[in-house]
């Protein structure tokens, strides 16, 4: 059991991780439009240069 | 009476044939015989040419598609070109390339975004479009060495999708910005929560089976470690939040959340030190992550309630044409609006609309009010009339001299008013907090009682017991009840043609109260069409080529009414300012207008005008002369909704009191109000937009005030009243005040959103009802002292998910199955 010591801590890092990674999504604005994205992954790609802004 | 607003015969509809772009079906006058396509009208048929002639046919191919004819404006977006439109909207980007960001009528699906985000293939030199639906936000970068925005704008007109600059950028960033955070707080909370809760299992675990004493101190300490920083980072808000409240001294549903988190911390970190006594840390940071969430949903709700009139400014013409000089010394230029000052010279042509207001200099024409007073029919004007910044000159060239511009303009000072009394509206205090004050009190009396009435027999106990109820009701199901209820519904509404901007206008809606109604383009249709018509068939293709090139409400309505009749080449056509016009088709000698006008040179032989006499008060009667004999009558008028007398029974019958308030002159006002069932101290006609707002301001007074409008005359009245409605097809200026927009033509969709409201509000009680009796039991538990942390930690979250499932569940608007077509 008391592995418990070392893997809590570990698994606390893993979830640290998915949050930072979180805090970087939302911040560089991949939850701004939730809709668009959504209708444009069906169409072809046309000459749309660049992607992000 | 009635007769003159029956569908006549050539604009009905038949339902075999469907337009070839937008789907809708084609109006049996329109269909044109042995063509491969048909079209419902001339928009969609220049759309569907444009796409055929790119290879962009694969738009034929989604499912979903926009299912309104394309109605172009067919301005020429000149202004967008100007130096002081660009210092306004446009930016340089890094790479040397043009930006701005347009807002796009008519915008709303998966094809709409296909489309839109095809204009550089379109168009050459456009580098980038990139749509934003929800919004109706366009981003387009382009080259200005070889493309004009002024032709992207064009071009997306011409689609259907007539675009306007949007001044909102600064604001929208600061939103952006604001979203973001509070959505890195809710993942931080709802992280931090699901940790605290597996370390809570672990705990109630070892509590039933057993668990040794170093583990379980291990786990609390654990628990402790995680929560602290659900507090210091998301969880601040609702200690600021309740600050605040303590400090303005407005009971706010944050005290008593910010009571129990802070009562719950210190307590669960003091038992962890001593190693005794109850941890609450699971529910605590639920409550934090639940929390935000219902916060996270209201406000997203609200945020669009507080979009004001910006979008109003772009109505005045962004430059003007001023005379300088005078005789043959005169010039012409172009200055910005903003530099027109009182006392210049404007040079006004057809199609154009005035920059500021002023007296007529020179010239006849007829002008198009509609904007200012929802007048329908365009007005003559002549030499020391006066006109007014934003509307539209429709017939011949003028001059005026500008009485006042800029701020001055009676446009600017409606939009001023607009503007004000869209923040002078109080919001209406949420259910949910105006129970904050009583709750608060009766929490913390229970818990002192708790305290007081077990310290006297079990001292160790009260303690625990009165903060184990400050914790159990803590009205986390409670803030929930309120914006998920509304969240559901405004989606669900959505779905069904009504955007609903603010969740209040729910609550103000359940209630019936008075209903306010425009007539121009709300009940009726909003533009001249063919209502009536007496003559022979053979006279049709006559009048509508002489009418092919006339910019004159009453021509298109010639157009749309007769679009597949043949046209044939017009010899000296002229256009009589006043009266109408005349040419020579076909080698007949044709003219088209008033009475007086066509029997200038013509007689009334077949007794057409006397028979012509039987149409309705509020048509305007033309009349066509062939070779010197009046032979054939139109009448044309704005026709009334067909669903006009279903949903006005509707509400009336809800107990709604219905009015009409137009801007028409009274004798039109009270014709298609009586034939509405109206009475006629109901109707008020001739109404300027100041009487609108005043009539409004004054029925508020008396209670909930509903307004239902399109154009710019009703803005300032949607603006002041309980509840403003913007209807489809209205002007921008209205619909950016309104608290909801209908986005199906029609106003069957009335009755649905007052339906829709009185669930939603039957929704809401319940919940409440049901997070409350939660709390009672909770509550009664606490004070009897036999509430575990692990009932706590199981009757919270139940609470909170009966509220979601409850207003999931519910059937506030009804469910939309996907579009059919």
């Amino acid at each position: 059991m008391s592995v418990v010591y070392l893997v809590l801590p570990l698994a606390l890092l893993v979830v640290g991780a998915a949050v930072f990674a979180f805090i970087w999504s939302a911040r560089s604005g991949q939850f701004d439009d939730l809709e668009t994205p959504a209708m444009r992954m069906l169409h072809d790609e046309a000459t749309r240069r660049s992607e992000k802004r | 009476m009635t007769a003159a607003f029956v569908v006549d015969s050539p604009v009905a509809t038949t339902h075999d044939i469907a337009c070839a772009h937008c789907g809708l079906p084609v109006a049996e006058g329109f269909v044109r015989e042995g063509a491969e396509r048909q079209f419902c009208c001339a928009g969609c048929d220049t759309a569907f040419a444009i796409l055929h002639e790119h290879g962009l046919d694969q738009y034929y191919a989604f499912s979903e598609r926009r299912e309104a004819p394309v109605r172009s404006s067919g301005r020429s977006f000149e202004e967008f070109d100007h130096p002081a439109f660009a210092d306004l909207y446009v930016k340089q980007t890094a790479e040397g390339l043009h930006r701005t960001e347009l807002y796009l009528e008519g915008v709303h699906c998966s094809s709409c975004v296909w489309l839109v985000e095809r204009v550089p293939l379109l168009l050459d030199g456009v580098v980038r479009a990139e749509l934003d639906v929800r919004r109706s936000l366009a981003v387009v970068e382009w080259n200005a060495e070889r493309v004009a925005l002024s032709a992207i704008a064009r071009q997306l007109d011409s689609l259907g999708y007539a675009p306007h600059p949007f001044r909102g950028v600064a604001r929208d960033t600061m939103r952006k910005r604001e979203d973001r955070a509070m959505l890195v707080r809710i993942g931080i909370a709802g992280a931090i929560a699901i940790n605290v809760m597996l370390a809570a299992l672990a705990l109630y675990a070892g509590e039933v089976n057993g668990m040794e004493r170093s583990f379980e101190r291990f786990f609390r300490w654990i628990s402790l470690a995680v929560t602290i920083p659900a507090f210091i980072w998301p969880g601040r808000v609702f200690f600021t939040g309740a600050w605040a409240s303590i400090r303005t001294r407005t009971l706010h549903m944050d005290l008593p959340i910010a009571i129990a988190l802070a009562a719950g911390l210190v307590r669960g970190a003091i038992n962890t030190f001593t190693d005794s006594g109850p941890i609450y840390f699971d529910g605590l940071a639920i409550l934090i992550f639940a929390l935000l969430v219902g916060r996270f949903l209201q406000q997203r709700g609200q945020r669009m309630a507080t979009d004001s009139a910006e979008l109003l400014h772009a109505l005045t013409p962004v430059s003007a044409r001023i005379v300088d000089g005078e005789g043959t010394a005169e010039v012409t230029r172009d200055i910005p609006s903003e530099a027109l000052l009182p006392g210049m010279t404007l040079d006004v042509r057809a199609g154009e609309s005035f920059a500021g207001d002023g007296t007529i200099l020179s010239g006849h024409s007829s002008v198009n009010a509609a904007l200012l007073t929802g007048e329908s029919r365009p007005v003559s004007v002549g030499e020391g009339d006066r006109v007014f910044a934003g509307t539209l000159n429709v017939a011949a060239p003028l001059r005026v001299r500008v009485e006042e511009a800029g701020e001055g303009s009676r446009l600017s000072r409606i939009l001023q008013q607009v503007e004000a009394s869209a923040t002078r509206k109080v919001p209406i205090v949420q259910m949910a907090n105006r129970m904050a004050g009583i709750f608060v009190a009766v929490v913390l009396t229970l818990a002192a009682l708790t305290f007081a009435i077990k310290y006297s027999f079990a001292p160790d106990r009260a303690l625990d017991d009165a903060i184990a109820l400050l914790i159990v009701t803590c009205p986390c199901a409670l803030a929930l009840a309120t914006p998920l209820a509304i969240t559901v519904a405004v989606g669900r509404a959505a779905q069904n043609g009504v955007l609903i901007k603010g969740g209040d206008a729910l609550e103000l809606l359940s209630k019936p109260g008075t209903i306010v109604l425009d007539k121009t383009g709300t009940i009726t249709e909003g533009r001249v069409a063919l209502v009536e018509w007496i003559g022979p068939e053979w006279v049709k293709p006559l009048v509508l080529s002489l009418e092919q090139g006339s910019s004159h409400p009453i021509a298109d309505g010639f157009r749309r009414a007769w679009e597949g009749v043949d046209v044939h080449e017009v010899v000296d056509a002229q256009h009589v300012v006043g009266g109408g016009l005349y040419g020579t088709v076909n080698g007949h000698h044709v003219r088209i207008g008033s009475a007086r006008f066509v029997l200038e040179h013509a007689t009334d032989a077949n007794g057409v005008i006397e028979t012509s006499a039987q149409f309705g008060a509020t048509l305007t009667r033309v009349f066509v002369a062939v070779d010197g004999s009046v032979v054939a009558a139109a009448g044309m008028g704005d026709r009334i909704r067909d669903d006009a007398q279903h949903a006005l029974d509707s509400l009336r019958s809800r107990g709604w009191t219905t009015i009409l308030l137009s801007g028409d002159t009274p004798d039109v006002a009270h014709a298609v109000g009586r034939s509405l069932g109206f009475s006629d101290g109901q109707t008020v006609g001739g109404a300027s937009p100041e009487d609108k707002l005043a009539f409004v301001e004054k029925l508020r007074a008396q209670g909930t005030v509903v307004m239902v409008g399109d154009g710019v005359n009703d803005a300032a009245a949607i603006a002041a009243a309980s509840v403003g409605i913007g209807v489809h097809g209205g002007a921008e200026a209205c619909l950016s005040t309104a608290d909801i927009y209908l986005t199906k033509p029609g106003l069957g969709a009335l009755v649905d959103l007052v339906n829709g409201a009185e669930r939603t509000m039957r929704v809401i009680r319940r919940n409440i009802a049901l997070s409350l009796g939660y709390n009672v039991i909770g509550a009664g538990m606490a004070m009897l002292g036999i509430l575990t942390p692990l009932i706590a930690a199981v009757l919270m979250p139940t609470s909170s998910i009966t509220v979601v499932l409850g207003s999931w569940y519910s059937t506030t608007f009804p469910r939309v199955r996907r579009a059919q077509s």
